[in-house]
């Protein structure tokens, strides 16, 4: 993925996508708490400034483009956060701060899903008088059509690809526009205009979470015009689009046939919204700063010059949020590589790992992250705080534990191996260096391998092959998820069947069939209390067999809009809720 | 003097098809050597949950499957006669000159250069007027006053003015003129001529006096360099002798001599910037073709990459021939032929 | 106290303060030029003839330039006058003709153009009169078609119709006082005498003062009434043009004489060049400056190496000679050794 919005977004390749947040999991306020205290983290947990004044212009600035304005096809966790504003999707989660935004909400839909057939079906009933920006009612047929022409991958070929792998297409469709007429009753059914029904080829108990993706947000068929559509997207919510100048900027106003009453969620509070496009990321900065921007609609936190100077002004972080991302930066350790194959030897990697070079490396506790000892961030629900490999008060390693495990491991003296990192990535190299240190205190000696990052999964890293021929006992690595649910975070990186001989899969280390059985138990359980406990539970599984050293919890710093109401993070989207935002 | 003309223009046609057969083969041969297949090419025009199918599927729309002469040989085609796109729920055509779709955003190039000339038009020929008056004046003013207290003090600062990056000094101009004493526009607030021309004023003029900043550093010196020269000129001493004002010396009689070869660079600089003035576009997020050219690079978007480089190439070449032009106006030693 | 004279230049002193010392170009020197009257002015390179006439016409930039003295044109004093009454003065009442044409003028103006702008100075009329004039000029220094060339660009021209062009520009105002640098130094043989024929009879028909400078003592037998000799930024000889050539009492005019090539004597391998090189004129030698390259400094008894020779009169009235040799001795020797030997 070489896209510069991607790479600006994620600063990272690894997928990372913003959507998933977390707050340190200490406060589990569900959304009630004010406070009008200007100091740092205030719109972390609480609303900061609460206000129903309507009214007002809100200003906000992307550094890249937009990646598309079609909810058919965005596929970034900001972009899934604003378009709350012009599209209402079935499920979404709580506008809330801190633990509660993690909560599925019913938007479009009266409730959530009602899962049958042992989660194989599930159905939604979508409420009446829900209106289109030209008046028209929204139908059931119209959401169905939404999720259809998102599966048509030669127009959308960006978007998430979740809906063709679980629905129960017919063989050979190709989506709306290319399988015109073909009946999809077998997939989505729609009794009546008020009820839609989804048919998956496999029981599937988080339906809800893919029910809440933007590319149910209902599109009606006569003004859908493929790829052009995001030119003009007709809106469901409370916003429509004003202007619409692509790659430069584009603003929002009020639909007038939003009826607030149809939609428990939304406030609605200012007049406009204005959006500027491919601004420049440190000229962002210094608007928020001065006031003269609101908010940094991708939510990354601020570029290395104005980090510099908020660390170096008390002034400037009270101004600033600074929230735990449901993004884990890992190392993979491979158990396809003597002697890492004897599990006292990766044990001894883990106990001798200094966990604050760690922290260290990606840029320390502020704009680096948390010092994370498990697979799941706190953000995603099922998580559980333990720490199997305790490191000593100061973290920075538990040498004696190490040279035990060793010993009984056969390589008392220590033993060598290499280590692969992502070339072009400093944080990584860091990472490797001081991994380097930390393990030669137990004779355990590192040769550092870097790799270009565009191949680093197909290629290198990710090749199993290419992995045991070069002796990869330890992979820099990083993963985040789509939503924060156990699903979204841990099927890709600790299921073995993802690994593919050619290579490809950031899943390198993780083989463990019991693992793989536990997954499929998950994935079908419809309860979502039971569904979490066995997220945990995976997680502690897998740390069990010292397969993967848990990093950091990725943090970003955010500069707090100085003008604006009804400020907080959203943990489900790890930045600002922009549905809740009012002007002061 | 128009068969001079017609040449230079068939020339440039014939140079704008090599420019494109060079950026196209850049694009397609560079990787295909280093080992990559249509599909590593097409994963990176599809989303990160692209499966396989999805790749190959997008490999055959963008025509990766094809050799790359019959893709040359399409793109041409599409400028003479247009192409058509399939946008799923239609079919979209592009008419002449069709310079292709964009690969990440699937809109038509051509509308995208139309319509992000104006801007780096507006900020070339903006910052170009500054700097022509302003570094020429410096120049001139400090060569006659070679040593003085003003030539040196000018002199050091158009050493600065050359040597400070645009990055910095945009930075710094906005963060002091924008956003501390609130006198010039903020970044990203271009608005069109047509739209308003006190914004489209408003929004430039920090863009304009930045820009021209590190310009009028170089003209200074350039000027200062060529009139110390002219001054010294013989014909210099005639001006004198026939009793003219020491004014109408220096500017009618040095200036005049010294600016011809000024004229050439400024004309080259001129057209440079018609093809993306990319740091000050980028600094002050002006909606241009510098930062276009930018964003298609790093984000690997040839038809986009090639539109904006046969745009520059054509600015390029067309500065080159009125600076020629020109040059045969302004010294009438020089005849084309 | 002011000068009856139309021209006196009284002890001129021009230098130039440089890194390596003070520059004496011009020093001390006097002569007087009446209307109608031609003054040759010879010397070797560097003698100082240039910085002489651009210091008539006030050409020097005073923040490099040191000028003293007196320079008294018509009843009026220059050196002290102010910049702008001086330039009033220029290409009006005094004007100059250069040594290279080509470079002289402006290569982006049109001959017409740089005559009418000359004209336009010192005279308040509309563009097309002053072309008229131009092309009237340009007819009488002898351009044929002028009413089309007057058009044409410098390097349109051929050397000769340039220098022609040139004299065409600094006549147009009618000066009183032309001043020709080395007028023909550029320009081939039978060209020379051409131009030379057109300045002779232009300054009849205008009445007006001449100074020639030159290193042809040919160009000033022909045209010169008086001739002054510079040697080292000073005047060794002075005096009226048929004394200098029948009566030279300096050694270096001499030498000029010996080196002179002459029409009616083809035999060119005769002609003998002064010995040694011109001075430095950071480091002007002591006494007479000449001394080094003088054949007869023996003769001066040890003189002329330490005690600047001063200028005084020579036989004929208005003759000045700077050398230490007696008056009769510098006669004897013209007479005797060197006239027999330049005319063997
Ligand atoms: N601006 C100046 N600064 C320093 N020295 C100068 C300057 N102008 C003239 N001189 C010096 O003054 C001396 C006389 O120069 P001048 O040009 O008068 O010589 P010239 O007699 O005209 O010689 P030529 O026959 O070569 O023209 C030379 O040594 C020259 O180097
Ligand atoms: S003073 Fe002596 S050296 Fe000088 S010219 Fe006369 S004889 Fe020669
Ligand atoms: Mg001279």
């Amino acid at each position: 993925m070489i896209r510069k919005s991607r790479v600006l977004v994620a600063g990272t390749a690894v997928l990372a996508l913003a959507l998933t947040a977390a707050c340190g999991g200490n406060d589990d306020s569900n959304g009630n708490e004010t406070t009008t205290k200007a100091e740092f983290n205030a719109a972390l947990t609480k609303v900061f400034n609460p206000s129903d004044k309507k009214g007002g212009t809100i200003r906000m600035a992307n550094a890249g483009d937009w990646d598309t304005l079609d909810p058919g096809e965005t596929y970034y966790g900001y972009s899934w956060d604003f378009l709350r504003l012009y599209g209402r999707s079935l499920v979404m989660f709580k506008p809330a701060p801190g633990k509660g935004s993690n909560e599925l909400v019913p938007d479009l839909a009266e409730s959530l899903g009602t899962p049958s057939d042992g989660g194989k079906t599930w159905t939604y009933k979508i409420r009446k008088g829900v209106k289109y920006e030209d008046g028209t009612e929204v139908k059931a047929a119209d959401v169905k059509y939404a999720v259809l022409r998102s599966t048509d991958k030669e127009t959308f070929p960006n978007g998430p690809a979740y809906f063709e792998a679980f629905l129960n297409l017919p063989d050979g469709y190709k989506g709306p526009y290319k399988s015109k007429g073909m009946n999809t009753d077998q997939a989505i059914s729609t009794p009546d205009d008020y009820t839609i029904v989804f048919h998956l080829k496999q029981a599937f108990g988080g339906f809800d979470y893919m029910a809440q993706l933007s590319q149910t947000v209902p599109v009606p068929e006569a003004k859908d015009t493929g790829a052009k559509y995001k030119e003009h997207v007709i809106s469901s919510g409370p916003y429509m689009f004003d202007q619409n100048n692509l790659g430069k900027n584009f603003s929002l106003k009020r639909n007038p046939n939003w009826d607030a009453s149809t939609d428990p969620n939304r406030k609605a509070l200012p007049d406009r919204y204005e959006v500027a496009l491919n601004v420049n990321a440190d000229d962002i900065d210094n608007r928020l700063i001065s006031g003269d921007l609101d908010v940094d609609v991708v939510g990354t936190g601020v570029q290395p010059a104005a980090l510099g100077r908020v660390v170096g002004d008390p002034a400037l972080k009270a101004q600033t949020d600074n929230p735990v991302l449901a993004r884990l930066w890992y190392t993979s350790i491979n158990p396809t590589v003597a002697p890492l194959d004897n599990i006292e030897c990766r044990k001894a990697v883990l106990y001798a790992e200094d966990r604050t070079g760690y922290q260290t490396a990606y840029g320390g506790p502020l704009a680096g992250g948390d010092i994370a000892t498990t697979l799941l961030p706190p953000a995603i629900p099922g998580y559980q705080k333990f720490d199997l490999y305790p490191a000593g008060p100061d973290n920075k390693g538990d040498l004696a534990k190490a040279k035990e495990a060793l010993t009984k491991c056969g390589q008392p003296n220590g033993f060598a191996t290499n280590m692969a990192y992502r070339a072009e990535r400093p944080k990584e190299k860091a990472t490797a260096e001081a991994l380097q240190q930390s393990l030669a205190r137990v004779g355990i000696k590192l040769t550092l391998k870097p790799y270009p990052q565009g191949d680093y999964f197909s290629a290198y890293a990710g090749n199993p092959p290419f992995v045991v021929k070069n002796k990869l006992g330890l992979l820099t690595n990083g993963w985040g998820a789509d939503w924060n649910d156990g699903f979204g975070f841990l099927s890709q990186m600790v299921d073995s069947r993802v690994i593919r001989e050619t290579g490809g899969s950031s899943n390198t280390s993780v083989r463990i069939p019991e693992v793989d059985t536990m997954l499929d138990q998950a994935i079908v359980e419809t309860d979502a209390d039971k569904r979490n406990a066995m997220w945990g539970a995976i997680d502690k599984r897998v740390m069990e067999e010292a397969v993967i050293m848990p990093g950091i919890d990725a943090k970003s710093l955010m500069i707090r809009p100085k003008n604006l109401t009804n400020v907080f993070i959203s943990e489900a989207y790890g930045m600002y809720d922009y549905l809740s935002l009012g002007v002061a | 003097m128009i068969t001079y003309i017609i040449r230079r223009l068939f020339a440039a046609v014939v140079l704008l098809f090599i420019v494109s057969a060079v950026t196209f083969a850049i694009f397609y041969l560079v990787p295909r050597l280093a080992g990559a297949t249509p599909e590593t090419l097409a994963t990176r025009y599809v989303g990160r949950a692209a499966t396989p199918e999805t790749v190959s599927l997008i490999a055959h729309k963008l025509g990766f499957y094809d050799p790359i002469w019959v893709q040359y040989g399409r793109w041409i085609k599409g400028i003479f006669v247009g192409a058509d796109y399939n946008l799923g729920a239609s079919v979209d055509h592009c008419p002449a000159p069709c310079f292709g779709y964009s690969f990440i955003t699937r809109e038509p190039v051509w509308p995208d250069l139309v319509d992000r000339l104006p801007v780096t038009l507006s900020l070339a020929v903006g910052a170009s007027i500054l700097w022509a008056v302003f570094g020429v004046s410096i120049g001139a003013v400090s060569a006659l006053r070679r040593g003085s207290l003003l030539d040196r003090t000018a002199m050091g600062f158009s050493l600065a003015g050359v040597s400070l990056p645009i990055f910095f000094t945009g930075m710094i101009g906005l963060l002091v003129f924008s956003y501390t004493l609130k006198w010039t526009a903020v970044g990203g607030s271009y608005t069109p001529f047509t739209q308003n021309p006190a914004d489209w004023f408003y929004s430039l003029l920090l863009p304009w006096i930045v820009l021209a900043l590190q310009f009028s550093a170089q003209y200074a010196r350039l000027t200062r360099a060529g009139m110390l020269e002219t001054m010294g000129e013989d014909y210099i001493r005639t001006a004198r002798a026939k009793g003219l004002p020491e004014r109408a010396v220096t500017t009618r009689h040095g200036l005049r001599a010294a600016l011809t070869p000024i004229l050439t660079i400024f004309g080259l600089d001129v057209g440079l910037l018609l093809g993306g003035a990319v740091l000050t576009e980028t600094v002050f997020s002006l909606p241009g073709l510098g930062k276009y050219a930018i964003d298609a690079i790093t984000n690997n978007d040839l038809p986009k990459v090639l539109g904006v480089t046969l745009m520059a190439a054509f600015f390029v070449i067309i500065a080159n021939l009125i600076v020629d032009l020109l040059y045969a106006v302004v010294d009438p030693r020089v005849r084309l032929g | 106290m002011a000068s009856d004279a139309f021209l006196e230049v009284r002890d001129l002193r021009i230098s130039f303060p440089t890194d390596d010392g003070l520059v004496r170009s011009v020093d001390g020197l006097t002569f007087t030029l009446e209307r109608g009257k031609t003054l040759g002015i010879v010397g070797e390179s560097g003698s100082g003839k240039s910085v002489t006439s651009l210091g008539i016409l006030g050409l020097h930039n005073r923040r490099n330039a040191e000028v003293s003295g007196e320079i008294w044109l018509d009843g009026q004093e220059l050196v002290g006058a102010s910049p702008d009454t001086v330039r009033g003065l220029r290409g009006n009442k005094m004007a100059m003709i250069f040594q290279d044409p080509l470079s002289s003028m402006h290569p982006y103006y049109t001959v017409g153009a740089q005559i009418v702008e000359a004209y336009r100075v010192h005279n308040r009329v509309s563009k097309q009169v002053a072309r008229k004039h131009a092309i009237d000029m340009l007819g009488r220094v002898g351009i044929p078609q002028p009413d089309r060339r007057v058009d044409d660009y410098p390097h349109q021209f051929s050397g000769g119709m340039r220098q022609r062009a040139m004299i065409a520009m600094a006549l147009v105002n009618d000066p009183e006082l032309l001043i020709a640098d080395e007028p023909t130094t550029a320009l081939d043989v039978t060209v020379q005498a051409q131009i030379l024929d057109l300045m002779h009879s232009l300054q009849e028909e205008f009445d007006s003062a001449l100074i020639i400078i030159t290193h042809d003592l040919g160009v000033v037998a022909e045209l010169s009434d008086d001739v002054l000799v510079m040697y080292g930024g000073k005047c060794v000889e002075y005096g009226p043009a048929t004394t200098i050539f029948e009566q030279p009492e300096h050694p270096y005019t001499w030498g000029l004489l010996g080196s002179m090539p002459r029409m009616d004597r083809p035999n060119l391998d005769r002609l003998s060049p002064i010995p040694g090189l011109p001075p430095s004129m950071i480091n002007l030698p002591s006494g007479c400056a000449f001394h080094p390259r003088c054949a007869y400094e023996p003769r001066t008894g040890g003189l002329a190496t330490t005690l600047t020779p001063e200028l005084v009169p020579a036989a004929g009235g208005r003759h000045l000679v700077r050398c230490h040799l007696p008056a009769q001795e510098r006669r004897r020797i013209w007479t005797d050794e060197v006239k027999p030997e330049l005319e063997a």
